[in-house]
Parts: C-alpha cells; structure tokens; sequence
C-alpha cells in the first residue's frame, strides 16, 4: 500500500502542485480521489526537491487544496492494449467510451514510446495506391512513411484522408491486415461524426481504432491523444503484423494544447508563445512512423493540420515540414474554383517517392513523367503571372498552349470525383495524355526515347472529333 | 565526500544541491540506470546538469556521479563504417545487445570492438623519441584507409617498450613512453579527447586546394576549399538533404563524416543502406568503408542533439591528425541551435533574438572554426571541410542560424523553394549564393582545370545576370517586345540553367561530372553563344536560330556524353557551324 497525501499546495490552470513528496520519479503516473467519489489521472512533469507539479489530465475543475487525496503509482503513463482494441472507441487517454466495457489487456504500453533505432529501421519502398491521381503520381505514399496534409479551415482535408482511407491498396497483397487508428484532437464532435460513419459506410469500421479528444474535452488529455493512438499503433503494426494506417488531426489544435501547457507551467515561449521544444515534441510523434527489420507490418501517418489563415510559415505547419517526409499542401484558390481534392501540386512533395515508385513498383516512366508534369506546371504559374498583366491575347503562341495546358490539368487531373478510384496505369496515361498538348521541344526533363515510347502521338482523330485531346 | 542525488528534474535538464563536487562540462552518470550527463553550470547551491538521455523514470534522491573528466569520445580503429548516436555509442551493436528495434535508456555497450585483432605495424622501437602526436603504430581500417596511432596531443616522451609488429586488440599495449617527468604512459590503440575541446595542431594553411564534388553548379560557381566552411540554408523540402547526400558521395575528400542531427530516422537508414551500396569511383571500395554515420534523429534526447555535432567533429578532426582529408556534413546545425534554445529555456536564462540564447553566435564560431587545412603535429597536411545544412524557420533567411551563420562560412549556398517547386535540382539559386574562395582557389583552378576554366565561369556568371535583369522587363511586358540580342541572352541563361545548372542526381552520367566535362560543356555553350550572336549581328531573327534545334541538342548533352568520352564533344562545335551555316 502506497503513501497517499491529502490536499493539494496550489491549483494553476491543469498543474497542481503537490509538496513533501519524497521519492518522485519524473513522469510518473498520479492519481487523485476526489471526495465526491470520481477519481482523475495525472502525471508529474516537474520535479523539484520534494515539490511535484502535475497535470491533470482531466482538468482542475472541482479540485480544491483539501477535498483530494494523491497517490502516486511510480509507473509511466501506460496503455492497456490487446487486438480487441480493433473497432473500439476511446478517449483521447485510452478510456473506452463506446459504452462495451474495459480492454483486457494483452499487454500494458508505455504511451511514450522509445526512440526507434535507425540501424534496425528498413527504409520504405512499397507504395500505397490511394486511387487519387495527384496523390499517386506527383506526391506517391509510401508505406511507413509520414505524409502530413496541409490544409486551411473550411478546406476538404476530411473528405480526402476519408477517400484515402476507404481507396488505400497496398502494391502487393500479403497476408498482413490493414487498419486505421484514427486519432481526433480539439475537433468538432460532428467531424468525428463524419469520419466514424464514412468508415461504418465503407465497412472497414470493424478494423478502426478511434481515439476521440473532441474541442470540448480537457486539453491535456489532448496531449496524451497521438501518443495514445501512436502506442496502439506500434502495437499493431509490430506484434499482430499488421499495416496500420494513422490518420492525426487536427495537429494544430495539438500544438495549442501544448502551448496553453506549457504556459501554465511558466515555461519561457519560443516562436509565437509556442513552446521552445515544440520541434522535439512534434518529432516525438512524427518519428513513430515506419517498418521495422524482421517485422511484417509498418506505422504510415497522416497528419491532417490546419494553418492558421493558409500561413505555410506557421510554425506549426514549418516544424511539420522539417520533421515529416514531404506533405500534401491543399490550395484555397483551387478549392474555391471547385476542384476536389484541392492539392497545390508545387508545394507539395513525397520525399520517399523517388525510391517507391518506377520499374517493379508502379512503372518506369513514372518519375521521368512527374518530373516533367512539376517542371510544365511551374512554367504554367510564370505565364498566367504574366497573362495577368499583359492579357491572354498578347501572349506568345507557346505560351498560350501553357495556359491551355494548366487548366486541363487542373481540371481533368488534379480534380476527380470522390468516389473516382483510378488505377496508377490510368493516372499515368493521363498525365501524358495531357502533356501532349505542349510542344515536344518544351519536355526538356524528358529523354527522347521515353517520349517516344509514352508520349501520344498528336491525334487528328481527336481534333476532328471537336473533343480536345481528352 | 557524501553521495550526490539529484534535487529536481525539469526534462533533460537536473540539478544536484549543496554539492562542490563537479566542475564544468564534466561527464556525469545520473540515477541507477546510469544516464550519461554533462554538468552545465555549478555555484554553492546548486549544480545544473543536463542529461543525454531521457529523463522520464528518474527519481529525485537517486545518486548523481562523478567521473572526473569531461564529456570525451574514444578514437582509435573501429570507427570507419560504423554508425553512433550523439554521444558516440554504436547503434549496432546497442541493437544486437537488446535484440529490441528501439534504444533504451542507459544502453551501455562498448564504443568500439575491443574484441576484433588489428592487424598492427609498429613504427617506433625501444629507445627512440616520440614527440606529441608522432605516428607510433598504424593498421588498415578498411580496405580504404590506413588509420595511424598517433600518441595523444601533449605526451611525449622516450620509448621504453615497443611491441612487435603482429596482431592486437584494441586495449593492448603496444608502445611504453617515459615522459619527462620519469611517469611512464601506456599506448595503445586508442585514445579519448574531449569533445568540446579542438585538437591541437601545429599551424594553420592558407586555402589553395577546392573540395571536388562533381556538382556542377558548386564546382564551377560556388567552389568551396578543402579546409573550408560552407552553409546550404533552405526551407522545407528544398532539397538541403539531397545536397548534402550527393556530396557526401562524390567529393573527393578522404573521408566522410555525416551528422543527422535532429532530423529523420528513414533518411539515416537511406543513408546506411544506400552507401552500403555504392563503390568509390576512385577506390573501387564501397562508401561506407570511408563513412562514419552519426544519428541522432529528431525524437532522440534533445541534449545528445547538442552533442552530436561536437562528437562528430572531433572524430573528423582525429582523422585530420593522420593526415586526412575529411568533409563533416552536419544536417541540420539549425536543429542543433534550437536544441540550445530549448535547454537554454530550461534553464531559464535570458533569451535574446527569437528565443536563442545570446550565445548562439560564439558558439556556432566554434564550431565553423574547428574546419580548416592544417600542419598536424606531425607535419602531415590534413584538412577538416565544414558543410552544415541551415533550415531557416518559415524559409527566412533573416532568422538569427542562417544569419549568424553566413558570419562564420565563405561558401553560402542559398536553396531556392520556387526552383524546388519546378524541381530544378539542386536547387541553389545562382543570384543570392555566393563563395568567397574564388579568388583563393584561382590558382588551382588555372593549373589544374585549364586555364579557360575562370574565364569560361565568368561569363556564365554574366549571362546569368543579364538573364536576372531582363526577366524583370519580360514580367511585365513578355518576351516578345525585346530585341534579338536580348532574347538571345535569355535563350542562352535558359540552356544554362536546364542544360549545365540543373544537374540529375539519379542519372548515372549526370550524378557526377569531373572538372574536364565541366569545361568543355561550358565551352560548347558559349560558344553557340558567341556564334549565335555573329548571326545576331547580322540581322537574324533568334526564331530561326531555335529552329535548328541547337538549344535542344546543347541541353541534352550532359546525358548525351558519357564522362568517359568527352571527345564527343568535337562534334558540337561542327554541328554547331553547320546548322548555322545553313542560316547564313
């Protein structure tokens, strides 16, 4: 029987503060018993002789410096985990809320994880097909990777990781099974809403996981919500072999708990009064993504965060950046235009693609076509720039053929239906489809013999046909 | 002396109270797992470490130890090939010890085998002098390098036991050295230096060499000297990583050096298993035989971050005794500065511009300064290349890094988003990148890569200038207003900038270009140039010169001309007059 102590010494925001502790242990798990009964978890993050300050993950609301008592466990944050787990839903700490009982645990893990060893890591190759042309082709996901989408309030990152999750199909079947751990921090409860039935629509509702901290909950369970979901995650994917897919959002809101946190501590602000370890601490997560040596299953990551007012700057969204391998940069400009998904091609980058994708994974001509597909666009960007100042009429004959170019693409391209599952051999013939419309001499990324091969011909059928080239 | 134990725990950072025991920068074993720490300030009441490792699980009242020396690495044979975290333990071996994919606190494996047999030379015998740093024994490392035991800088001595020649481990003694004083020193076949401090060396050179590195835009505009500093700022997805990867395989230093510092655990996997990978060009031997990996990715602990520079630094300095050419790598330094801004925060101190600690420039000088050519000890020339990838917050390269930064490197490098955007790689913008070593490098450049090499540069330089200029007039009103000699110059820069500035990493030929084809594709380009301009003269519209498909052709060529036939490029110039001919 451990030593518990009665009352608190000071009450600030989520951190009480406990004094004459002997033998603290730096964050270690607390409990506190309220005298009405209801009971709330804790952790300690700040020691200092034998003074604790601890958050509470439920928050402070009822607590007063001598209607609790404290006990202190000695144990990390843990996680009760078992493959039942699957098609449960939980709170942002772990607790099921779905009204079916406790999980029996196979195994309790610590919610921090450990840093993984990059000897044993193997370097991702396989690519996922998500059946969306601009995802597949120009940003390629790779498995075991981390590919956060970039997205703005009122934009479509919700409907897009649905579509990815319900069209996701790995290169090569194996006998690994594939599930989501979805991880909801300060969302509205009608996203949840969203997102839990699109999985129930799309029947893989029995191989989800969700972890729910929705706007209203407690922000420093909402702290604990990805590192939750990431544990369950590692559980999955490393001991039952599965490919999991881990879908985050918002990270922003994730960023603003963390900030509110750690002002309440007194801590020193950093950028915009986010916290100096903001970078180590959205790493912590980020980093708990891949495959492992000698494992059959891998941790692939979507973080979907939200930039305050469309800033890439943010340091939310440029901490992001430096840590995942490439994102998805949704653009406010194509949404508003009426294109789904609205993904800014340039901004947008897989930096795991150039090894996933080609001969024995999707096709060889595949980053030769990318390459080409980025470098016209980019060129599209020039011109309309110009066009805006001297008028479409005044511009050259190549010029206007870009222009041309830059709306098909946008919209034959980019755009497609949510439902829409196009296969990589049709995503790819597309993309030349539409760089046929440009003058060969401007393919310069491109050697002649791939253009020989992949490039159509200019069809005169086509032309007669009045259907411009598509 | 009574036991020390630790008084509270704020992240990585401890405090230990009422204690006159530690003195600065002393290593430290924290708790019953024995956490490896470095004391960062201490006074009567309170002495601040920080902790390498992290400190989740630690309990105030655990025992706090000295080890009565500073934070050091261990140096001797071993290290080639190898790969460490940030505090020099072998990442490998931590694996194999735990049969477990992630690290756990407190590992404690030997830094180097010490079981492995070297196959030694002794060079010294009994009764000889040896001086501080003199070569006492060597072995091969790896088929590549020759690694040299050097006695450790300040010892010197007579010789009274020099063992056979033969095969030893790395604790045997094969060397006995009376010093002065009549103490006599066991060497073996390694040492320990203190990471923070530089190795002593006898003087510094001036810069005359240039580190090859087969990238065109940095040999040609942007060359950076062996012994040298250079910076590769850019934001998110510039392509820093890239850079720095493929100068890390094809420059033409001795040995490499890379620091992952704070940045992805799949990027350093890429890097083991890629380099494993690949063979030297010029050895035949695979990279990793000249590679030493240092990896402290981002979710690592934040202060063995801060370590991993210095650790990795000091090795390539070890290597420099023995008269190497080593290049450092170090991606990303910024990560390392905002790891002293966050230990900086824990400790409370008062922060200065964006919340970096008011020493973040003294000690990045420290840093930077630790790269130069020098005279060893013992006379061997060496040289230590700095290239330290900068990742400006929000792609702002007024942020106090990359600022404070460009004080302390000649070679700046400046990675361009909107270039990256239309993956133009490698994205260094040639109008805000600069070196200084131009003028100090002259000289080898017009011995050892033609005397046309400079000029040839020069005027690359100016077409690309002019380029700069005239797109400011073409913005506003097109291309078509200009006049022919002006559309021309913009043609030109065009073949430039696609043809010779962007340069495919993934291209067999192309990954990397020798000096000599560096040249004469220059020398093909300004030429059409000089032709095309003749025609100009002449009143002929550039239409019809782009007809001929010359531009094409000349853009072509670094995939064209394979490196090991550059005669091919006699056929250009012929080409060239005669589809002009046929103009005129």
């Amino acid at each position: 029987m451990s030593i518990q102590y009665i009352g608190l010494s000071e009450i600030n925001g989520p951190i009480v503060v406990l004094e004459n502790v002997p033998d603290l242990a730096f964050e270690e798990m607390v409990q506190l018993k309220l005298d009405n009964g209801t009971c709330r978890t804790g952790r300690v993050v700040q020691v200092n002789g034998t003074t604790a300050a601890i958050q509470v993950f439920e928050g402070t609301k009822d607590l007063g410096l001598n209607n609790t008592v404290t006990r202190f466990t000695g144990q990390p944050m843990r996680i009760p985990l078992s493959k039942e787990i699957l098609g449960r839903v939980l709170n942002g700490s772990g607790k099921p809320v779905d009204g079916l009982g406790e999980i029996y645990p196979e195994k309790f893990a610590d919610i921090n994880g450990s840093p993984l060893n990059p000897v044993r890591r193997v370097y991702p190759r396989n690519y996922i097909n998500t059946g969306i042309s601009s995802v597949d082709c120009l940003t390629t996901l790779i498995r075991g990777q981390k590919l956060p989408i970039f997205s703005g309030s009122g934009m479509q990152h919700n409907k897009l990781a649905v579509q990815i999750v319900k069209q996701a199909k790995i290169s090569e079947e194996e006998d690994a099974g594939f599930c989501v751990v979805f991880g909801a921090m300060g969302v509205k409860n009608d996203v949840a809403e969203y997102f839990r039935s699109s999985f129930e629509q799309s029947g893989v509702l029995k191989n989800v996981v969700m972890f729910l901290n929705l706007s209203n909950d407690p922000i420093i369970e909402r702290i604990l919500t990805p590192k939750c979901a990431l544990s369950t995650a590692e559980y999955l994917a490393f001991e039952h072999d599965m490919h999991v897919l881990v879908i985050l959002t918002d990270m922003t809101s994730y960023a603003e708990a963390l900030r509110e946190f750690s002002s309440s501590k007194g801590e020193i602000p950093g950028r915009k009064g986010y916290p100096g370890y903001l970078y180590s601490d959205l790493a912590s997560i980020y980093e708990r993504a891949g495959i492992i040596e000698g494992h059959k299953g891998s941790v692939t990551q979507i973080p979907i965060l939200t930039m305050p007012n469309d800033d890439i700057t943010h340091p939310v969204a440029d901490l992001t950046g430096y840590i995942t391998e490439g994102q998805i940069v949704l653009d406010r400009q194509l949404d508003q235009k009426g294109l789904y998904p609205p993904i800014a091609i340039l901004p947008s980058l897989s930096r795991l693609m150039k090894d996933g994708i080609g001969d024995g994974y999707t096709r060889e001509d595949h980053q030769d076509l990318a390459n080409q597909l980025f470098a016209s666009y980019a060129k599209v960007q020039d011109v309309r720039s110009l066009a805006s100042v001297i008028g479409e009429e005044e511009l050259s004959a190549v010029d206007r053929k870009y222009i041309e170019f830059g709306r098909y693409f946008e919209e034959r391209f980019i755009s497609q239906g949510v439902t829409e599952d196009r296969t990589i051999g049709e995503t790819l013939d597309l993309g030349w489809k539409i760089l046929s419309m440009l003058p060969r001499e401007e393919l310069d990324r491109v050697d002649n013999e791939a253009l020989d091969k992949y490039l159509p011909k200019p069809e005169k059928e086509a032309a007669e046909n009045d259907e411009p080239i598509l | 002396m009574g036991e020390n134990t630790i008084y509270s725990i704020n992240g990585p950072v401890i405090t230990v109270r009422d204690t006159t025991d530690f003195f600065m920068l002393e290593m430290v074993h924290v708790g019953n797992a024995k956490l490896v720490g470095e004391v960062i300030s201490t006074n009567r009441a309170f002495t601040t470490i920080q902790v390498y490792e992290n400190t989740a699980g630690l309990k105030t009242c655990e025992p706090v130890k000295t080890s009565g020396g500073p934070l050091s690495v261990l140096l001797g044979p071993g290290i080639l090939g190898n790969i460490f975290d940030g505090i020099e333990r072998p990442l490998k071996d931590i694996a194999e010890a735990d049969h477990s994919a992630f690290i756990p606190p407190g590992a404690d494996v030997p830094v180097l085998d010490c079981e492995k047999q070297w196959d030694v030379t002794v060079k010294v015998k009994r009764g000889d002098e040896l001086s501080a740093g003199q070569i006492y024994a060597s072995c091969p490392e790896t088929p590549l390098i020759e690694h040299r035991m050097m006695s450790p800088p300040g010892l010197s001595g007579k010789v009274t036991f020099a063992a056979q020649s033969g095969k030893y481990k790395l604790n045997d003694c094969i060397v006995k050295l009376m010093d002065e004083d009549g103490h006599e020193h066991e060497l073996t076949l390694c040492q320990k230096w203190p990471i923070k401090v530089p190795r002593p060396v006898r003087k510094r050179m001036p810069i005359d060499t240039p580190l090859i590195t087969g990238q065109r835009i940095i040999d040609t505009l942007f060359p950076l000297a062996k012994g040298g500093a250079a910076a590769v700022p850019g934001g998110f997805g510039a392509g820093k990583t890239m850079t720095q990867h493929q100068i890390a395989k094809w420059c033409d230093a001795d040995i490499i050096i890379y620091i992952g510092c704070g940045e992805r655990g799949n990027e350093m996997t890429q890097v083991l298993e890629e380099f494993s990978g690949l063979i030297d060009p010029k050895s035949g031997n695979k990279l990793t035989d000249r590679t030493v990996l240092i990896a402290n990715t981002s979710n690592m602990p934040v202060a063995a971050r801060e370590a991993s520079i210095y650790t990795g630094v000091t090795l390539a300095e070890y290597y420099r005794d023995m008269g190497y050419h080593v290049a450092v790598m170090a991606d990303s330094t910024s990560r390392w500065a905002e790891a002293l801004r966050e230990i900086s925060g824990r400790l409370e101190e008062m922060p200065a511009e964006e919340g970096f600690p008011a020493y973040l420039p003294s000690r990045l000088s420290e840093f930077y300064e630790r790269a130069g050519y020098m005279v060893t000890l013992n006379g061997q020339e060496g040289s230590v290349t700095v290239i330290g990838a900068v990742s400006p917050q929000g792609a702002d390269f007024s942020e106090p890094v990359t600022q404070n930064t460009k004080r302390f490197v000649r070679s700046f490098w400046a990675l361009d988003k909107s270039l990256a955007y239309a993956r133009h790689y490698p994205s260094v913008n040639w109008l805000t990148s600069y070196s200084e070593y131009v003028d100090d490098l002259a000289p080898w450049y017009n011995k050892n890569a033609g005397a046309e090499f400079l000029e040839c540069r020069r005027q690359i330089a100016t077409i690309l200038q002019q380029e700069s200029r005239l797109m400011e007039i073409v913005k506003l009103i097109g291309a078509d207003v200009l006049p022919d000699d002006q559309k021309l110059t913009i043609e030109i820069a065009k073949l430039i900038r696609v043809g010779y500035l962007q340069q495919n990493a993934f291209h067999a030929d192309d990954t990397y270009v020798p000096l000599l084809k560096q040249l004469k594709m220059m020398q093909v380009i300004l030429y059409l140039n000089h032709k095309a301009k003749e025609l100009i003269a002449r009143e002929k519209p550039v239409s019809g010169i782009a007809k001929t498909g010359l531009f094409d052709k000349v853009v072509k060529m670094k995939y064209d001309i394979p490196n090991d036939n550059l005669k091919l490029f006699d056929d250009y110039y012929k080409e060239i007059d005669e589809a002009l001919a046929g103009i005129s």
